[in-house]
């Protein structure tokens, strides 16, 4: 018995993509699985972790709770994404320049959600990074860095 | 066994309605529920997968007359974030505020909140103090029929409401408060963040003169469904909000409460955090 699939049309990092998908699947496996981005993580697969955080018409979410088949006609954009893009450039610097990142599983999440806090609130203080990244887990970094790290980026913009 | 066979994402409310005639529809809107849910096996699809998200009627956060209208659509951001509900509303920015994680708030939405039917969720409590009705649509002939009830009315059992598998919610109506109006809203949990609550309250009223009236109470997890809690309104209403009447209203409300045992707390602990922040929450009234 064949899965139900379903055509889609979204756009991806800037560009238009065509694709056939498992009406099931989950946006965080047609990354990965289907496209091949494997820059977002699996981590739990129930929104507690935030490691497959991507933003979809200007608002981070966790691609792990939503339907692939919901991305059709809507703008994706993951952590791939933003490799030529100046704000996360300043990002990736002020993580090595904190040491923000251990084992790094937690970090391309930790950066898409940065990214969209910082689009929202420009200078952020400490305490709106954190409620901004409470929906990340960082098992090594003890989260310090990330936060001084983010708040770093936001006050030399 | 029944078997997902089709895929549909209407873009008007009448196609929508039309799909339910059937009743074996899933119906997707935020999907922060659905797709764990479903990938874990803990929902099975029915015929229909319909994704709603390209209904223009269903979004957006309008004044119509001495209402609010919140479509079902919208997400939990929008509505923390929106200047009339921040105005008139704020026991549910509050709770909105409190609900899981920004990547959450950005994708759940108050439709999917309202139709999950859990005992615990977070914007159920103050919509139930703010007097909200749940407006419905179907096409049990051949047109459009809408209609609304008190959200009070609405839960029958954890997940279970009175939407039959024909209808659509399509938003919320909530009275714009009058002047001297108070809404509080608490939630707690063990972690600000991405926690279901052990229990939550939800009060608002007006207050003039130290006497609180038209009072509305609600409580979360603590019954099987989000409790209106009728024998504490009343040790409330038209008293004047002293020590006594406060504590007296805690006690009922303790009693009034019941909770389970379960991985979050106690009955015994849920029934003690009734009483004690109901006090707290009141005394915030009152000060």
């Amino acid at each position: 018995m064949s899965a139900l699939k379903h055509d889609i049309e979204f756009t991806l990092n800037g560009v238009k993509r065509k694709l056939t998908v498992d009406v099931t699947m989950n946006a965080l496996d047609m990354l990965r699985d289907a496209i091949g981005l494997t820059g977002t993580k699996y981590g739990c697969g129930e929104g507690e972790c935030g490691a497959c955080t991507i933003q979809v018409d200007g608002v981070s979410l966790n691609s792990c709770l939503m339907f692939a088949v919901d991305c059709n006609g809507r703008d994706v954009t993951t952590i791939e994404g933003l490799a030529n893009d100046p704000r996360a450039d300043a990002l990736r610097d002020a993580f090595v320049e904190h040491g923000a990142v251990q084992c790094g599983f937690c970090t391309p999440g930790m950066v898409m959600q940065a990214d969209h806090l910082l689009h929202k609130h420009g200078h952020p203080d400490e305490a709106c990074v954190k409620r901004g990244l409470e929906g990340n887990l960082c098992r090594c970094t003890g989260y310090k860095k990330i936060v001084d790290a983010v708040v770093a980026c936001g006050a030399t913009e | 066994m029944t078997e997902l066979k089709h895929y549909f994402a209407p873009t008007s409310l009448d196609q929508a309605v039309e799909c339910l005639k059937d009743g074996d529809v899933t119906i997707l809107a935020g999907g922060t529920d659905l797709t764990p849910q479903s990938q874990a096996g803990r929902i099975k699809f029915k015929h229909t997968l319909m994704n709603i998200r390209h209904i223009p009627q269903l979004s957006g956060i309008t004044l119509e007359g001495d209402e609010i209208r919140i479509g079902a659509l919208t997400t939990i951001t929008e509505i923390m974030e929106h200047p009339l509900v921040k105005q008139h509303l704020p026991a549910l920015v509050e709770a909105c505020d409190h609900f899981a994680s920004d990547q959450i708030r950005n994708a759940g939405t108050i439709g999917g909140n309202i139709c999950n039917a859990s005992p615990a969720g977070d914007t159920l409590i103050p919509l139930l103090v703010l007097d909200a009705r749940v407006e419905l649509a179907s096409m049990p002939e051949d047109k459009l029929y809408r209609h609304s009830m008190p959200l009070s009315t609405f839960f029958v059992g954890p997940g279970k409401t009175r939407k039959s598998l024909c209808e659509l919610v399509t938003c919320v109506r909530i009275p714009v408060p009058g002047a001297g109006h108070v809404s509080r809203f608490y939630k707690h949990g063990t972690r600000p963040a991405l926690d279901i609550s052990t229990i939550s309250i939800g009060v608002a009223g007006n207050y003039r003169d130290g006497v609180l009236s038209q009072v509305r109470v609600a409580f979360g997890a603590v019954a099987p469904t989000p409790l209106r809690a009728e024998l504490t309104e009343q040790a409330l209403e038209g008293r004047r909000l002293d020590a006594a009447a406060i504590e007296n209203a805690a006690a009922i409300a303790r009693d009034e409460v019941n909770p389970i045992d379960d991985v979050r707390a106690s009955a015994w602990y849920r029934k003690e955090m009734i009483h004690n922040m109901t006090k707290r929450v009141l005394e915030n009234v009152s000060a």
